[in-house]
């Protein structure tokens, strides 16, 4: 067909109902699950907030969005459990990246990002969450403002435990909690076994003499995600 | 301008003048109607043809759509730049706009012309041709107007103050230009064959029978195939449409001519766009695929004529649509190659062959020396076009010219 056959490459298309549209507003595409969307500030599993106001956030944050002002815990009534907290806290989403270095720099995983970008205003005053919108509700789960689309999933995984198990980590971290616990959740357990590839990339000085990586710790806890051992003993094949 | 039509050689009285009224009312009505639904078949097969919906949202498969997007834009801000030639900037979209609207104009959309009628109706007592003008410069008309409406692109590129459209501007008028070279000498060939620049008489040329009677007499077949292919390819140029819309390539100049432009008046190059491609294949339809003529087997003649007449435009508008959405854009050095060196010398050509035959025809001379005399002539042309060609580039490789 030479020139002509793409048109009929095109043609073959017509009619087979083969579609790659997703309906956007009434269905959304599988988010990936640590992508960045709007913070949520977390609190301990008493309740107590997270922040202690280092203003760590706003100091690495390339888009200056972020403000933090720290003050005294109140010795009757602390809302941290440390020796400040965060008096006000404010995210412009105007200028917000979701670069995410906020979440890496806070020492105490009081900062982290839901799954949900969809969320608009119509004036410049909104676009600015306060603490009052960030912090987590008493079930743990982040708020659902009325001008946010939250669809199912999109509120959960927000805790520090999603930073700290990804599963393209190094291996020697896996099933090793090194987060705090949570409102609603508590401590959460480690995430399933990491795959071949991942083991292979084990510093040598980690191997010992019989060619084995170091067992990893058992799982913590149950929160769903529970420890599959039979790919794990593969994902360490030379055993 | 009316002139040609029977309306108008009698006496012109109220009713006539109501007729001609009705008559622009009902082409300003089809051609709004036409262009909304072209937006949406062409939105809608583009999307089939690329496994995606389209508009599916706006009234039943989303036919209103272009309706929506009409309102939207009447409400949206209307944007003047500051650098902008106040002027000529709003001067611009209606002189896009207004030929196209014009163009349409001398298209015959029915009438019968089966078994030797001659395509006119009835209306009150009156008879006239369905078409709103039949003017003696007849298709002349539409190829003054489709160069209006380059003064169109090239003024709102020009007059907008910024640079993307200065450049798209000056794409729009090289590429215009010298399209419209290879869109005249094709449309030649088709006013000799037919012996006249009315459109009516065009169509009553192809209406008659072809070869055997069963073959018709299509002006794709009387005047050879040449002139329809290098119609169809220059009208895509002229148009503006892929794969060869380099006046608004978007990845280049953003939206080039109407990149400054918002609100209702980028409405107004839109639906100028889509109003062209309609009323082109129109004239296509016209010129080449014998207009409204068809058999009609039973029922009134003239509706059959209207009916063919859609069927052939709806049918090189899907074309159109298959075209664009299977080609890239060419590149700009490759539409002034095909401009210039393969579309302009083929017509030529053409005409030449067919001027001859015509006359070979009228002298009765020997038809088989005359084609072999033409092939011999044709063939030393071409090989000297090709030596030119090749010379000139080597001579472009060696960096003598630039």
């Amino acid at each position: 067909m030479g020139y002509l056959g793409g048109f009929l490459v095109s043609l073959r298309q017509m009619g087979r109902k083969q579609r790659v549209t997703t309906q956007y507003p009434k269905e959304k595409a599988p988010k990936p699950i640590r992508v960045h969307g709007r913070h949520v500030l977390n609190r301990y599993e008493d309740g107590m907030e997270k922040c202690i106001g280092c203003e760590l956030c706003a100091g690495v944050c390339p888009a200056r969005c972020i403000y933090v002002r720290g003050a005294d815990n109140p010795a009757d009534d602390p809302v941290s459990p440390g020796e400040r907290y965060g008096y006000i806290y404010e995210i412009n989403y105007l200028r917000c990246i979701h670069c995410d270095l906020c979440v890496e720099a806070c020492p105490t995983e009081a900062i982290t990002e839901s799954k949900m970008f969809e969320f608009s205003f119509t004036n410049r005053a909104d676009a600015i969450y306060t603490k009052a919108e960030l912090v987590v509700a008493d079930d743990g789960m982040p708020q659902k403002l009325p001008w946010e689309d939250w669809r199912p999933g999109e509120d959960l995984h927000t805790s520090a435990w999603m930073r700290a198990t990804a599963p393209s980590g190094d291996a020697r971290f896996e099933g090793v909690v090194g987060w705090s616990g949570e409102l609603g959740y508590g401590l959460r357990a480690p995430e399933a076994a990491q795959d071949v590839k991942d083991a292979v990339a084990t510093p040598l000085d980690m191997i010992d003499e019989h060619g084995h990586a170091p067992e990893p710790h058992g799982p913590v806890g149950h929160d769903g995600l529970s420890h599959d051992e039979g790919s794990h003993d593969e994902g360490h094949g030379g055993h | 301008m009316l002139g040609g039509d029977p309306l108008l050689s009698g006496q012109v009285d109220l009713a006539v003048v109501l007729i001609v009224l009705l008559k622009v009312v009902l082409v300003f009505a089809f051609l709004l109607v036409a262009t909304m639904l072209m937006i949406w078949f062409e939105r809608k097969v583009v999307g089939d043809l690329q496994n995606r919906i389209g508009p599916n949202t706006a009234g039943p498969f989303g036919i209103l759509q272009t309706l929506a997007d009409g309102i939207k834009f009447f409400f949206k801000e209307d944007l003047l730049p500051d650098k902008a030639e106040r002027r000529v900037f709003i001067l611009a979209p209606l002189l896009t706009v207004v030929p196209a609207f014009l163009l349409f104009s001398i298209v015959p959309f029915g009438g019968d012309f089966s078994n030797g009628s001659d395509g006119t109706v009835e209306i009150f007592g009156h008879t006239t041709y369905l078409q709103l003008a039949n003017p003696p410069i007849g298709i002349l008309f539409a190829l003054a107007m489709s160069s209006i409406a380059v003064y169109g692109v090239m003024l709102a590129g020009w007059s907008s103050g910024s640079k993307y459209p200065l450049l798209g501007a000056v794409r729009a008028s090289a590429q215009m230009v010298s399209y419209e070279a290879a869109l005249g000498l094709s449309v030649c060939a088709v006013v000799l064959t037919t012996g006249s620049l009315e459109t009516h008489q065009i169509v009553s040329f192809q209406a008659g029978d072809g070869w055997g009677g069963i073959v018709p007499n299509w002006n794709l077949l009387v005047a050879g195939f040449v002139p329809f292919v290098v119609f169809l390819l220059a009208s895509q140029a002229e148009l503006n449409r892929p794969p060869f819309d380099l006046v608004e390539a978007e990845q280049e100049l953003v939206g080039s001519y109407h990149t400054e432009y918002s609100s209702i008046r980028f409405a107004l190059f839109f639906v100028a766009e889509f109003m062209n491609s309609v009323t082109m294949a129109a004239i296509i339809v016209t010129l080449f695929l014998g207009g409204p003529a068809g058999p009609a087997p039973i029922g009134p003649g003239w509706l059959w004529g209207v009916f063919w007449f859609l069927l052939k435009t709806v049918i090189l508008l899907f074309g159109f649509v298959w075209v664009r959405g299977t080609l890239p854009r060419v590149r700009y050095d490759q539409l002034m190659d095909l401009g210039w060196k393969v579309l302009i010398p083929l017509s030529i050509g053409w005409l030449l062959v067919l001027a001859t035959f015509h006359v070979a025809r009228e002298q009765h001379w020997n038809g088989v020396v005359v084609v072999a005399i033409a092939a011999t002539i044709g063939l030393i042309f071409f090989g000297l076009l090709r030596f030119a060609i090749a010379t000139s580039k080597a001579k472009r490789l060696e960096g003598v010219i630039d």
